[in-house]
């Protein structure tokens, strides 16, 4: 199994006409994403890669059928629009990959959501993929570097940055270590599906035997993890990696959730909690194979 | 977020109908003495700066006449508060202040709403409050579709033991901050202390707001330079680097001046990360290496080329590093090539002389690491580029070894180009303000065209004359249909016959190093 995004999933993708929604449709499609339709308003009519394109996406639910996911390619100050039309034609997944979206449209599009059972990934997110399944988002670039870089295995990956989910998942590979999921949670301060949430999906998904995390500085996601181990809603082994040691106080690095403030979100803080339900955390981000190797080899895997 | 100063916010209060003391804002001693003159009775004055605790900093001074106000101006101007050097006082009407409250919106990141803190006692941090006085703090989440409703401000007021008319007021005060905070994104909008006047009257005495800085593109009206947070003001470089961004909208620019006036050997590198978690990780990388940062720069998220070339010319401009260390997460997704090129246009105009260490994993790494190479011989330092089976511990630890050896190379001279008659200039104009240039007289010995090969968005081909021009018209390529790849130049420079150049403006930076020098 896996987590989010599998060959089932029917995928619509909302900004299919832009130079980022055209190459992304290509890379899902050719890595197996069942990508059943495509929306950009103004556009429909024509088709990319194959993939018929609608006008909004009650219309591509009437001409296709259920829809599962949207992935949107769009613009940050218009995503909230956007998002708001998925949840309302039923899609039940969102995955909002643009960086920049306001915070209080992101608060629009939680409340929204919640109120129709509905989830989102990101935003700021560079995707999700499950090896040999399906691909969500821009994880991978291309398809073939995907096939290459990525193979099924026992192990869950969520991670709060982009490129290091690519690069633990292939690492981890390189280890002998496959994947069940991938997560890109998204770099954002307020993300639809933070770790916590991920990791109990991972807890629920008998094909994942451990979870590997690559948490930031800033925020309380990776402590929240730890309140789940705690008490014992997430039994699976974690393995972490927590980045931005070296980041001072007060200073923002780089993603807009990586910030120290009044001394909560430190990297100790995060470390120290970790470790004390259990955990293993690692000091270097090269020690995570390893780590999670001998991780395994306790579970009998 | 994009901070906002006390008297700032107290604009955006009077314009929700909140109340604020009589006052204004100055920035001379003069405008102090001018603006006290205008207010009955004694005055404070107030500095204008990021920080808690100004009263105890020197930074609040109560006036009894506008001579003080003035003195206390002339004092506090200029004065250094922690990192800031105060610019403007706020001079106001001192307060007859019988009660102190302190109202608050915040936005609570893991319940992914807005909370609306209220409490009765007021002066302090909330957080002290919280923990001394737990029955007089109330706290809600709001419901962002229905914003805060009139009735819950006045129960929330009602938890901490206030009743009646005083109760009713709180609550419209209470309803309009929300307001505030959410038609204009912030991420946290904070009146301590609210007091009330002794004749009753409610009046915000402090004003700390904090605005997304994703938000702040739709409040021009608030003249955030630039929508970051720093501990302290943003360098010359930082301002620079910031209007690229805000250029730019394709992939991110992130620049951190980490170091100022230092020297060559002290040890300073200049650090450029590919991806928040990959720049972080590299960061310890190069640090455990024993090296200083002199930049922390993340260009990431698919960014073209010219925004890689701006970022690196950038940090290139903050001072004599020891050695260029580029790494992201190791394991691209985007196409490296692109900053490759953006590489080496700006290393080849500096002619770098430290070394450069490139990790630059992902899609495309080996075209990427053979592009980055070709510097090799024509830059007076050596040039290494990794891929994603390279760590970046051993990255680091290469960079310091080429540090180490402190190998000099005479590099090749630039090549005289040769020209087939006189300059024929073809040029066009890029989204971000560059020009591209073809002198086809050049052109006309070249025999790979690699150009027309290698352009990415494919916008170029070969007219009658067998010389590469553009296949879009000029404005389709000036808006955005060029996508700066750089080919154009690079792959022209080394495997044609040199005849394509370009020239990608980065507003300030002329100035920022001709003052340097």
């Amino acid at each position: 199994m896996s987590i989010l995004i599998d060959q089932s999933k029917r995928v619509l993708v909302q900004g299919i006409t832009g130079r980022e929604g055209m190459a992304r449709t290509k890379l899902m499609r050719e890595y197996g994403t069942n990508v059943v339709a495509g929306v950009t308003p103004g556009k429909g009519g024509g088709d990319v890669e194959g993939v018929p394109v609608y006008d909004t996406i009650q219309e591509a639910w009437e001409k296709v059928g259920t829809i599962d996911i949207a992935v949107l390619f769009i613009p940050a100050p218009i995503v909230k629009p956007a998002a708001l039309e998925a949840i309302a034609a039923g899609i039940k997944l969102l995955v909002i990959v643009p960086d920049r979206v306001p915070i209080w449209d992101v608060l629009a599009i939680s409340k929204a959501a919640k109120a129709a059972n509905a989830h989102f990934v990101g935003p700021n997110t560079l995707g999700v993929l499950s090896p040999d399944k399906g691909v969500l988002g821009m994880m991978g670039g291309r398809a073939a570097s995907a096939k290459a870089w990525f193979y099924p295995g026992p192990v869950g990956v969520t991670s709060r940055s982009g490129g290091m989910t690519s690069s633990t998942a292939y690492y981890l590979a390189k280890a002998g270590i496959g994947a069940t999921t991938m997560v890109h949670v998204g770099g954002d301060a307020v993300v639809g599906l933070p770790h916590p949430e991920v990791i109990k999906l991972f807890q629920q998904d008998s094909d994942t035997k451990a979870i590997v995390m690559f948490g930031e500085i800033g925020g309380s996601q990776e402590e929240r993890v730890a309140d789940l181990v705690e008490s014992g809603e997430v039994t699976k082994p974690i393995i972490a990696y927590i980045g931005g040691k070296a980041a001072k106080s007060g200073t923002r690095f780089s993603h807009a959730g990586a910030i120290i403030e009044g001394g909560r979100g430190t990297y100790e803080g995060k470390v120290d909690r970790l470790r004390s339900v259990g955990a293993t955390v690692v000091d270097a981000f090269g020690d995570l194979p390893a780590a999670t190797t001998e991780v395994l080899a306790k579970l009998g895997l | 977020m994009a901070r906002l100063y006390e008297y700032q916010g107290k604009e955006l209060l009077k314009q929700f109908k909140i109340p604020v003391p009589q006052g204004g804002v100055a920035r001379t001693a003069d405008e102090a003495r001018q603006i006290a003159e205008g207010i009955p009775g004694e005055t404070m004055v107030k500095a204008q700066a990021w920080v808690t605790g100004r009263a105890g900093l020197g930074g609040i001074k109560k006036a009894s006449n506008p001579a003080q106000a003035e003195e206390a101006a002339r004092h506090m101007l200029g004065m250094k508060i922690q990192n800031f050097t105060v610019e403007q006082v706020l001079v106001e009407q001192r307060l007859e202040i019988a009660r102190e409250f302190y109202a608050g919106i915040i936005i609570d990141d893991a319940a992914q709403q807005p909370v609306i803190l209220f409490s009765s006692v007021g002066g302090t941090g909330i957080e002290e409050i919280a923990a001394a006085y737990p029955d007089r703090v109330a706290r809600m989440h709001v419901d962002v579709g229905t914003g805060l409703l009139e009735f819950q401000a006045r129960n929330l007021v009602r938890r901490t033991g206030i009743a009646g008319q005083l109760q009713v007021d709180l609550g419209n005060l209470l309803v309009s901050l929300y307001s505030l905070a959410q038609q204009y994104d912030a991420r946290s909008a904070e009146i301590n202390p609210l007091v009330q006047l002794s004749d009753g009257k409610l009046m915000a005495a402090d004003c700390r707001v904090t605005v997304d800085d994703y938000g702040v593109f739709r409040h021009k009206d608030l003249g955030i330079e630039i929508a970051r947070e720093y501990d302290r003001p943003p360098t010359q470089l930082e301002k620079i680097a910031y209007k690229v961004e805000a250029n730019d909208y394709r992939g991110t620019f992130y620049f951190i001046q980490m170091a100022e006036g230092f020297q060559k050997g002290e040890g300073y590198v200049g650090f450029h990360g590919a991806g928040g978690g990959g720049s972080m990780m590299s960061m310890d990388a190069i640090m455990r290496q024993g090296y200083k940062l002199a930049t922390f720069v993340d260009t990431s998220g698919n960014p073209p080329a010219s925004k890689v070339y701006r970022a690196a010319k950038m940090v290139l401009a903050t001072g004599p590093i020891d050695g260029y260390f580029g790494s992201g997460s190791g394991v691209a997704s985007q196409e490296q090539f692109h900053s490759a090129r953006g590489f080496v246009k700006a290393f080849l105009e500096a002619k770098i002389d430290v070394p450069v260490v490139i990790r630059l994993g992902g899609n495309a790494e080996d075209k990427a690491i053979e592009i980055l190479e070709w510097l090799n011989g024509w830059v007076p330092a050596p040039v290494e580029g990794y891929k994603k089976d390279n760590p970046p511990d051993y990255c680091a630890g290469r960079l310091h070894a080429l540090i180490q050896e402190a190998r000099r190379i005479e590099p090749k001279s630039l090549p005289t180009r040769q020209r087939a008659g006189e300059p024929r200039l073809y040029q066009f104009s890029t989204v971000t303000g560059g020009t591209v240039t073809y002198d086809h007289s050049v052109c006309a010995g070249c025999e790979s065209k690699i150009c027309v090969k290698e352009c990415v968005p494919k916008i170029l081909s070969l007219n009658d004359e067998g010389l590469p021009v553009l296949n879009i018209s000029a404005d389709e390529a000036k808006k955005g249909r060029c996508s700066e790849c750089l080919a154009c130049e690079v792959d022209c420079f080394f495997k044609g016959a040199g005849g394509g150049t370009s020239v990608l403006p980065i507003l300030g930076l002329d100035e920022f190093l001709a003052a340097v020098r």
